[in-house]
């Protein structure tokens, strides 16, 4: 489909989406509408009051978007960007540790499956391990790893990258052994038949039909990455980046600012997912795929 | 001289529901530029010898040579190209580019590789789509240029597999007759798998009847076709007789079976 016609659905989609939320905004907030004229022992606003308190207040429980957006234009265009209350510096901060991360566990998945697909020993021994490692909470890991970094004087930057290596290896493991055994038979006995070594075989047949499974990884990794990095900055107290942004607005009941953090998050989400998408249609074209 | 050369070659499968015996003691060889075709019903074993003799496949009993070496010595020295059902080109690279792997596997320069791709992409006919990727190209044309691949090596046998199962009468009769040309031309030695009696009779100078269960030959035909053989040949009296004899050596292979 061209961008053209998904413009409609996209914009009708968005559209019922923010009346949903509107009439949440009225429904979630109006509680403290009423508990607030009950303690004034006033009559409660009538309705078409009711709706425009619902949707000014400071610290609502649910914020309406427009306050969101006023929240995301003010702590982005209205700020400078190397500014401590700017959403863009936090951004940043998280990004960097997302990207580490990310680079750090897609050349360690990769390097993985490599061995898994190339070595018996570790065809058995790995991929247990490697499912082991997911099934524990990050929540339960990440202050463990930041701890236990900080004790051997490593801090910053790297830490938090950590974190999201150890979620972003796994789909790229899980990918790569899949897209280096995707050769069929037959192909791998031509490489036989040419008497092709190893190195050959993985270079010339492995390493190329695996790639629309890396790419796939990759998108997945670079999404979960980010996850990670936001989650690394939660239980650490760190002051800087998305996360730490959160978490102060959920010790300040400052709604808005969690809600803008986490669009700001959904946004970086998106763009990385789509860098990955670039990336993967510039490769695949380059690798004379059939165009759609 | 002989090219192939079988002794009592047996190979059985072991399987969960037991042994398979997709060879039993066949004795067959194969001479410098004979053209050897494969035919026999399915599950008789005619993959599977191609496959012993390309070393990807180790038998289980008897002996085989391939150019006076075992098979894996004959592999590692690039003896044989081999041309399977599927023409198994890489889409991800240009047909040229397909034959040149092999090329590079041998690790031939880039001027070498030019000439050899040049050359072979001629035999085929396709000189003007090597910068074509498979996908542009027919299930036909893409066969060709799986034996163009083949012939790049330069071997002096040549394994073909089933190569134009899957491609319509006229295609096929096409190839065929390109195919003997090429063979005339380059005398090589071909080892050909087929289904089809005509094709078996139109290309081979020796057709080896084979049945399944145990796979093993039934019969040996010499042809008595001569080397130059226009499509017409195909229905001269000679041909008939030939093609009959083949069809009685498969008929006996099945009542065995029953
Ligand atoms: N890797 C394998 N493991 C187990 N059995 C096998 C294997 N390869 C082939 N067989 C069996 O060996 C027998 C011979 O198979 P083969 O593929 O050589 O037959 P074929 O003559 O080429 O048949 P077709 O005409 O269908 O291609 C069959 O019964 C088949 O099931
Ligand atoms: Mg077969």
């Amino acid at each position: 489909m061209t961008s053209k016609g998904k413009t409609i659905p996209v914009l009708t989609i968005v559209t019922v989406i923010v009346v949903i939320w509107y009439v949440c905004v009225v429904w979630m907030n109006a509680q403290f509408v009423y508990d607030q004229a009950e303690r004034a022992k006033v009559e409660p606003p009538a309705f078409s009051q009711l709706v425009v308190t619902t949707m000014s207040q400071d610290r609502p429980v649910l914020p309406a978007p427009h306050q969101v957006g006023q929240e995301l234009w003010k702590t982005t265009v209205g700020k400078k960007i190397t500014s401590k209350r700017s959403l863009v510096y936090h951004a940043w901060i998280t990004l960097s540790a997302t990207l580490l991360g990310f680079i750090i566990g897609t050349a360690l998945g990769i390097a993985l499956a490599v061995g898994i697909v190339h070595n018996r020993a570790m065809d058995k021994s790995v991929m247990p391990w490697v499912i082991t490692s997911q099934t524990i909470p990050i929540l339960a890991i990440a202050p463990m790893i930041i701890v236990v970094l900080n004790a051997v004087g490593i801090s910053g930057l790297l830490p938090k990258a950590l974190i999201s290596t150890y979620l972003s290896f796994f789909p790229i493991v899980v990918g790569m052994v899949k897209g280096l055994r995707s050769p069929d038979a037959a192909q791998l006995d031509l490489m036989h038949t040419y008497h092709a070594s190893a190195a050959q075989t993985f270079w010339k047949l492995r390493w190329p039909s695996s790639m629309p499974y890396l790419f796939t990884s990759l998108k997945i990794a670079v999404a979960i990455s980010l996850v990670g990095a936001i989650v690394g900055e939660l239980p650490t107290g760190a002051v800087a980046g998305l996360g730490a942004r959160m978490l102060a607005g959920s010790y300040y009941g400052q709604t808005i600012q969690i809600w803008s953090a986490l669009f700001m998050a959904a946004a970086l989400a998106a763009l990385l997912v789509m860098c990955v998408g670039l990336a993967q249609s510039f490769v695949l074209r380059r690798m004379g795929e059939k165009p759609a | 001289m002989t090219v192939v050369s079988a002794s009592n070659l047996s190979l059985t499968f072991e399987t969960n529901d037991g042994p398979v015996h997709a060879l039993k003691d066949v004795d067959l060889s194969v001479e410098q530029g004979d053209f050897v075709s494969f035919i026999g019903p399915s599950g008789c074993g005619k993959t599977t010898f191609l496959r012993v003799i390309a070393d990807l496949e180790q038998p289980t009993g008897g002996s085989i040579s391939v150019n006076g070496m075992t098979p894996q010595e004959a592999r590692m020295k690039r003896a044989y190209g081999y041309v399977f059902q599927a023409a198994s080109l890489l889409p991800w690279r240009t047909i040229e580019k397909n034959i040149a792997v092999p090329l590079e596997i041998m690790g031939l320069s880039k001027s070498d590789q030019r000439v050899r791709i040049d050359r072979v992409l001629g035999l085929v006919d396709l000189a003007n789509f090597g910068k074509k990727y498979p996908w542009q190209l027919s299930g036909g044309m893409q066969q060709r240029a799986s034996i163009a691949r083949a012939l790049a090596f330069d071997a002096d046998l040549l394994l073909m597999d089933e190569p134009f199962g899957a491609l319509d009468e006229i295609v096929r009769d096409h190839l065929n007759e390109q195919l003997l040309e090429l063979w005339a031309r380059t005398n090589k030695t071909i080892c050909f798998v087929t289904h089809s009696i005509p094709e078996a009779v139109y290309l081979s100078t020796k057709i080896v009847v084979m049945s399944p269960r145990p796979g093993r030959v039934t019969d040996v035909i010499e042809s008595t076709l001569p080397k130059e053989r226009p499509l017409e040949i195909r229905e001269s009296t000679e041909f008939l007789k030939i093609a009959h004899r083949v069809r009685e050596g498969l008929r006996a292979g099945h009542s065995y079976d029953e």
